[in-house]
């Protein structure tokens, strides 16, 4: 019952959290609108401003035109392989190996030397081949978190084996009630008995959401990076909820999916594709969910921001006086990512375990079944 | 929309560093950590049952102590109780003893007493038989001094005789 409650407490601090996101989806468009009409006069471009920002990049922007160059690893089957620093693109003004950045995107063209990037021919069937592996600003901001996670955590497991059997100290307290969290109210209380096979993967992915969302937050290298609101590592993600559920699912699972038992012939029809695409639905919406939480929180940090930016070109006064209300908001928002951060890392963690246990579990009675499915269902 | 897009070589590393911190941290931090604090959470478990059963041996160890108390107090009343019934039966043994030695002092005394009674008179009887004879040979001596005194008691004598 208590974990039902704390499930019924946080799913609906998620539909609260809905109108701040479609809030600042809407004043994304807002401004995207808004300064579309205002392209040629190089005026402040809020909704461009913001997209740079939180997409990926070939280089660390850090003030005006200042910015570390990341490393180009290329692939292309008829070139072969090439690395070079995203520097020699100058900001895509050049071209360079038979390269240049198209809005951050790296395309193939036909000059090999170094040339205007304006006046270069792309070559079209070159770049639908081209295998893109560069250390860009988000794989850059995945290995540090990497490189922080395992710090962290061998240190933590160090700190284990030098005091056994004491109370935690240090940082070792910090990380511990977050373990015994995942371990207790999510991998015990969603998966049951078997749950110890998959803690592996639930702290991994809890750490890493929870870490990678908190980086996100630091406007300072190596922070900054929206690596928790980029598709591609939140799809990664889902995927291996995916894989892990459908390989410990049991006969029990798919006999659930494909003929649910106690249910006519007809309904059947209609179920069991429902059924399928639920299968795939439920890591679909563990992706989009994750990473709408956290693009929209950096959206709304940087609206926040551009709304500075926006009143200060019509007079500096009011810059100024919209700039203290901007920050008061955005401290509020910052806290609220805080949460947010925590939160989204809980929830993408206790929802992979509530599917993972859903594959493992032995047959039950039929009430609780329902009350799972209500559950769910509500979750969603 | 770019942004929905999965970039390749991101998800790429993503997988790759993924598995990669996966692998690693379950090696040399899940699972030392999750044994650390399993082991743990045995050892106190361990301690409360032990505080547990020492608390219980305790308990158990009092009531012996008192059950071992009561039972040395009866058995101490219990002595006392026979050393009592004992010295009184000693007392009365040796009172009865003292008794019946008493008693066949006091007979056999008054037995003796007797004899030596039963002697001296005897020996009274006799020699007041001696005495008397004594006396009465003195006494016809010395009435038999004259004849006329013999004559007189012959006669008298005599006249008993012939009033017999």
């Amino acid at each position: 019952m208590k974990n039902l409650n704390i499930r019924i407490l946080i799913s609906a601090i998620l539909f609260w959290l809905v109108p701040f996101i479609s809030m600042a989806q809407e004043s994304h468009d807002s401004l995207s609108v808004a300064t579309t009409e205002s392209v040629e006069s190089a005026e402040f471009d809020a909704g461009r401003m913001i997209m740079d920002h939180i997409s990926d990049a070939h280089g660390w922007h850090l003030w005006g035109e200042s910015e570390i160059p990341l490393p180009i690893i290329v692939y292309s089957p008829e070139r072969g392989l090439s690395v070079f620093s995203s520097g020699h693109f100058h900001h895509g003004h050049s071209t360079y190996n038979g390269y240049m950045l198209k809005e951050q995107k790296i395309v193939a063209v036909d000059e090999m030397d170094e040339t205007d990037a304006h006046h270069a021919t792309i070559n079209e069937s070159l770049t639908a081949n081209l295998y893109d592996f560069s250390i860009t600003k988000n794989v850059f901001a995945l290995f540090v978190s990497i490189i922080l996670m395992i710090w962290i955590f061998t240190s933590v497991a160090k700190s284990y084996k030098t005091r056994p059997n004491q109370a935690p100290k240090g940082l070792q307290s910090l990380i511990e009630p977050l373990i015994v969290f995942v371990r207790d109210d999510v991998a015990k209380s969603a998966i049951g008995p078997k749950y110890q096979k998959y803690m592996p993967y639930l702290l991994t992915a809890f750490f890493f959401i929870w870490i990678n969302n908190m980086l996100g937050l630091i406007p300072l290298i190596p922070g900054g990076a929206n690596l928790t609101g980029n598709i591609a590592i939140t799809m990664s993600l889902a995927v291996m909820t995916l894989i892990i559920t459908v390989f410990s699912a049991n006969k029990n699972y798919w006999l659930h999916i494909f003929a649910m038992p106690g249910v006519p012939m007809w309904v059947l029809f209609l179920l069991t594709p429902i059924e399928i695409l639920g299968l795939f639905l439920r890591p679909f919406v563990l992706m989009i969910r994750l990473f709408a939480n956290m693009a929209a929180g950096h959206i709304i940090a940087l609206s926040f921001i551009s709304l500075i930016f926006i009143f200060g070109e019509m007079s500096a006064g009011a810059g100024m006086g919209v700039g203290v209300i901007s920050l008061a908001f955005m401290v509020f928002m910052t806290f609220l990512e805080l949460l947010v951060a925590f939160l989204q890392a809980y929830v993408f963690t206790l929802l992979s375990a509530i599917y993972i246990g859903a594959a493992v579990e032995e047959h039950h009675h039929d009430a609780e079944h329902h009350d799972a499915k209500v559950e769910e269902a509500l979750i969603i | 929309m770019e942004l929905l897009k999965p970039a390749f070589g991101l998800t790429f590393w993503m997988v790759l560093g993924f598995l990669i911190v996966l692998f690693l941290l379950t090696k040399f931090a899940w699972k030392p950590i999750l044994n650390a604090l399993n082991e743990r959470d045995k050892s106190i478990e361990d301690a409360l049952n032990a505080a547990i059963k020492a608390k219980d041996e305790m308990a158990n160890l009092k009531s012996d102590n008192e059950k071992l108390l009561a039972e040395a107090r009866q058995e101490r009343d219990k002595i006392l109780k026979e050393a009592r019934v004992t010295k009184d039966n000693i007392i009365n043994e040796a009172r009865d003893k003292a008794t019946a030695e008493a008693d066949r002092l006091l007979t056999l005394a008054r037995e003796g007493i007797h004899n030596e009674k039963m002697a001296a008179i005897t020996d009274l009887k006799n020699q007041v038989a001696l005495l008397s004879v004594e006396i009465a040979e003195k006494i016809m001596k010395q009435q038999l001094a004259d004849d006329g005194k013999q004559k007189a008691l012959v006669a008298d004598l005599l006249k008993d005789v012939k009033m017999n």
